[in-house]
């Protein structure tokens, strides 16, 4: 049964990554995107990741993709649309850099096959004990408050600096 | 379920850094990369399989700094777009040799 959805869910985000890259207008690639990250949010769900499958519909497909769309939206993009890939050498060239990208990773893989989830069992015991948040926010809170605080002041700048960019000259 | 999960997350990799070679709408190639972000993601649950919760606690901080890099690099997209009237990338010269 989870095997099965397993691969219901990888065939869901297969479609919508290709559909990002191969849709016709910014607005049909952004849903497709939305597709992608909710099905990757259901193979997280399947991977024992329950706090970050919330997190990633509500961060990543609900604001962050909301964001893109607003900003597709601002600029009136889908209207005078052209076709935009890019033809002849350059997209056999990309062709060639992602099959030696696959290749790479896919040999890197071949070498591991034999994953076994050896700390499946102390992270499910995490989670029975605090609790799917609990899980992530003790150590987060204890070991990695330091890199925690950090994303806080990286969060701020990233507010000052897209104001400074994107507000009207006055 | 962790190297099906694993090959997942590499086709997702090379799709993405595909549409980033090949597209000339910057959003979308923006979107692209937001997709090479979620694939490394995915490897990283996969692997708090194998290593422990910490790789759960990395997806939490690339999430974020995802956030801050759509938020500024969107700003600079709309302010590009105010100087072009456009966010086709062959339009960008300025820098090209």
């Amino acid at each position: 049964m989870i095997d099965i959805l397993f691969y219901v869910f990888a065939a869901l985000a297969l479609g919508g990554a290709m559909g990002v890259v191969a849709g016709r207008s910014p607005v049909a690639s952004l849903l497709f995107m939305v597709l992608c990250l909710g099905s990757v949010a259901g193979i997280y769900v399947l991977l024992e990741a329950h706090f970050l499958a919330a997190v990633q519909v509500i961060v990543y497909a609900g604001a962050i993709m909301v964001l893109f769309l607003f900003v597709i939206m601002l600029l009136n993009l889908g209207h005078n649309y052209h076709p935009d890939l890019k033809a002849g050498l350059w997209s056999a060239l990309s062709f060639a850099v992602a099959g030696a990208l696959f290749g790479f990773l896919g040999r890197q893989l071949w070498g591991n096959r034999t994953m076994t989830p050896e700390a499946g069992d102390s992270v499910d015991a995490l989670v029975a004990q605090y609790g799917a948040v609990g899980a992530i926010a003790r150590p987060l809170y204890t070991e990695w408050v330091v890199p925690f605080e950090i994303t806080g002041i990286l969060l701020l700048v990233a507010i000052v600096g897209a104001l400074v960019l994107a507000k009207q000259r006055v | 379920m962790i190297t099906p999960a694993l090959v997942l997350s590499a086709f997702l990799f090379v799709i993405g850094a595909f549409g980033v070679l090949v597209r000339r709408n910057a959003i979308i190639m923006f979107l692209c990369i937001e997709l090479m972000l979620n694939a490394v993601n995915l490897t990283f649950v996969a692997l708090s399989r194998v290593v422990g919760i910490e790789g759960q606690l990395f997806v939490f901080f690339v999430m974020t700094v995802a956030a801050a890099e759509a938020a500024v690099g969107l700003a600079i997209m709309i302010s590009i777009f105010r100087h072009y009237e456009t966010v086709n990338v062959d339009n960008f010269n300025l820098l090209k040799w």
